[in-house]
């Protein structure tokens, strides 16, 4: 287990940059996302912590050493597929114990250390099998417990649960989670899965056409995004634009009012979260909108709703009594100057 | 898979009560395989059983004269000895050849693998089955001017060394070989490399991320993996290798005497019909024999496939 540190790192092919001036540090113990859309460079920067890329530029630290020109094979790291990757002519133990035996780890030894990997992801009884006569749950979990069994420096994930269906998903998530937190592994986590970096992860870095965007604690990131990608890739947002005003910006001759400060220039732009608002409840900013449609989904309901000069909304409420507001009434969208985050064009 | 199972002897049971209304359920079964079966008497089964019966005969019945029963065909192999030296050089150039094509042709189908823009292996492909498109006969005459004395290999040496010895390769059992190579090549490239694409380069990093050095994936995940393509290969190699006649004849010259060359002699020059089905004969039972040895080989290699 051993902090990883990514330093100016800069990855071209050709023509193009996919990884421009990273620097991010992962660390010690710490379950961290790496959260983009597909082409932003975030399994290239996976790649590169692994040994399979080798940056332009750049340093890779795992530890105290500087792995940057070290070969995949002597870097010590623990990695999941997308694919899984097992090994088809073997059988699940040897697929767990092929990376102890590379350590001189043989015998009676490996044995009893595959064992206890194949214990921790709770399939003991399958290591006779073949990777093709398991699941894909399960295949997921071997190659969970060969990637850990021989206590990497670092656990890469790449992208491991994309594959599996919705409910097995949400399972593997508690799993993986458990496992990570028994282990202590630090742990780098690729996904372009919002839902699943807000439910993993200490550490969130999202990135965008190879930059980092931003990074932070879940909870930071979600509630205070800097710009307007932050804001619509790591959940939902509403977005309002208009010239600035002391205190706040106005829209369509209303005060919107932000609880930070800023200066006053321009034209600034706010994000505010769906669940933040409410309709015609409390709330300092207020602004008339009509509800176009209702997405009713039992606990939950979203109403779709336009605003002034058909600016769109989306509102989301728990349904905590049976009162929905009927399509095509006009209300007063309200929330809090403290939701309206201030976003960075 | 239980239940795929008995999904399946549902679906059978009821397709076997509506179609028992018209016809029991075996006639459509031997309609539909009899045409398979008809060809395979008519096109291989018969001339087989044909030439069986030739080996127990004293002479081809063309003649007027009646043909006898006997066994003496296959006793040839006890009162001519040097048969068995004849066999022994077939076994030897079949195995050397196969041996060669197995180590070249994995590692030309890894090269091709390894050739991972489509346009380059485009070119590489057809390169490996140009030799195909020109008629065999041929292919083996440019070998006798390229490794006869004084020819393109010697002129290519004395290029940079005048007045080396020549290479006199002609008239060898190297230049069989050599030529049996070229020939057979191709097929266990395309085995192989089948083979390999089925191996997702996802294993190949996995293996490097646990630990695997160049050496280790190639033992312990390619080669495993590859096991399917190499023994496919190797059948396609072995089996018309041990009975080439044409090979050894215009390469081999003196020298080139194998059990392909005597079968066809006794076929062609000496007329002998009911001797060269007996050689025949008995070359299969050496292929049969050969196969058994290596059955672990072959069946670990069925397994391998089974599981992709």
């Amino acid at each position: 287990m051993s902090a990883v540190d990514v330093a100016a790192v800069v990855k071209n092919y050709g023509a193009q940059k996919v990884l421009d001036d990273i620097a991010i540090h992962f660390q010690e113990g710490a379950f961290t996302s790496l959260l983009g859309p597909s082409g932003s460079g975030k399994t290239t920067l996976l790649r590169i912590v692994a040994g399979f890329v080798t940056p332009d530029q750049g340093v890779v630290r795992i530890g105290a050493d500087d792995v940057t020109r070290v070969p995949v094979h002597a870097r010590n790291i623990g990695m999941v597929f997308q694919s899984y990757a097992l090994f088809p002519h073997m059988t699940v133990m040897e697929n767990i114990a092929f990376g102890l035996h590379r350590r001189g780890v043989r015998g009676a030894e490996a044995t009893r250390r595959a064992r206890q990997a194949l214990d921790l992801v709770q399939l003991s009884h399958l290591g006779e099998r073949r990777p093709k006569q398991l699941s894909g749950g399960q295949q997921q979990r071997v190659a969970l417990a060969r990637a850990i069994v021989f206590s990497p420096s670092v656990l890469l994930l790449d992208e491991p649960l994309s594959a599996l269906d919705r409910r097995l998903r949400q399972d593997m998530q508690v799993e993986l989670r458990r496992i990570q937190q028994e282990s202590g592994l630090t742990t780098i986590f690729v996904t372009h899965d919002q839902e699943e970096a807000l439910t993993l992860s200490d550490h969130i870095a999202i990135l965008d056409g190879g930059r980092i965007v931003q990074e932070g604690a879940p909870a930071q990131i979600y509630e205070h995004p800097r710009t307007r990608f932050a804001a619509s890739f790591l959940g939902d947002a509403n977005f309002l634009s208009g010239p600035t005003m002391p205190g706040g910006i106005e829209i369509d001759g209303r005060p919107i009012k932000v609880a930070m400060p800023f200066e006053t220039r321009g034209r600034a732009t706010v994000a505010v979260r769906p669940e933040k608002m409410s309709i015609d409840g409390p709330g300092e900013n207020r602004i008339p909108a009509v509800i176009r449609q209702i997405v009713y989904a039992g606990a939950t309901t979203t109403y779709l709703l336009d605003g002034p000069e058909g600016l769109p909304f989306r509102v989301f409420t728990q349904n905590h009594e049976a009162n929905l507001h009927p399509v095509g009434s006009a209300v007063w969208l309200t929330w809090s100057p403290a939701h309206t985050i201030l976003l960075a064009e | 898979m239980q239940g795929e199972l008995a999904g399946g002897g549902l679906r059978q049971a009821r397709s076997g009560r509506s179609l028992k209304r018209a016809m029991p359920v075996w006639v459509g079964t031997l309609a539909l395989l009899l045409p398979t079966y008809l060809w395979l008497t008519l096109a291989i089964f018969l001339p087989l059983l044909g030439m069986l019966v030739f080996s127990f005969l004293t002479k081809a019945p063309f003649g007027n004269a009646k043909p006898a029963f006997t066994f003496d065909q296959y006793l040839a192999f006890v009162r001519q000895p040097y048969l068995i030296d004849v066999a022994w050089t077939s076994l030897r150039l079949a195995l050397v050849t196969t041996g060669l094509c197995m180590i070249l042709g994995l590692a030309a189908a890894m090269a091709l693998k390894q050739a991972a823009s489509g346009r380059a292996r485009t070119i590489l492909f057809m390169l490996i089955i140009l030799p195909f498109w020109t008629n065999g006969l041929i292919r083996i005459f440019s070998w006798t001017m390229v490794l006869r004395e004084g020819g393109f290999i010697d002129m290519v040496i004395r290029a940079f060394w005048p007045g080396a010895p020549s290479i006199g390769l002609l008239y060898s059992e190297p230049a069989i070989i050599i030529g049996l190579v070229h020939g057979y090549l191709p097929y266990m490239i395309l085995t192989c490399f089948i083979s390999l694409l089925a191996i997702d380069d996802d294993l190949i990093d996995a293996a490097r991320s646990l630990g695997a050095r160049n050496y280790v994936i190639f033992g312990k995940i390619i080669l495993p993996l590859a096991l399917p393509g190499l023994i496919s290969g190797a059948v396609l190699t072995f089996v018309p290798v041990i009975g080439c006649f044409m090979e050894p004849r215009i390469l081999g010259g003196r020298v080139g005497v194998t059990m392909g060359t005597v079968i066809e002699d006794q076929f062609t020059s000496a007329f002998n019909w009911p001797r060269g089905a007996a050689f025949s004969f008995s070359m299969l039972a050496l292929v049969l024999v050969v196969f058994a040895l290596f059955s672990s080989v072959l069946r670990q290699g069925g397994i391998a496939r089974e599981d992709g």
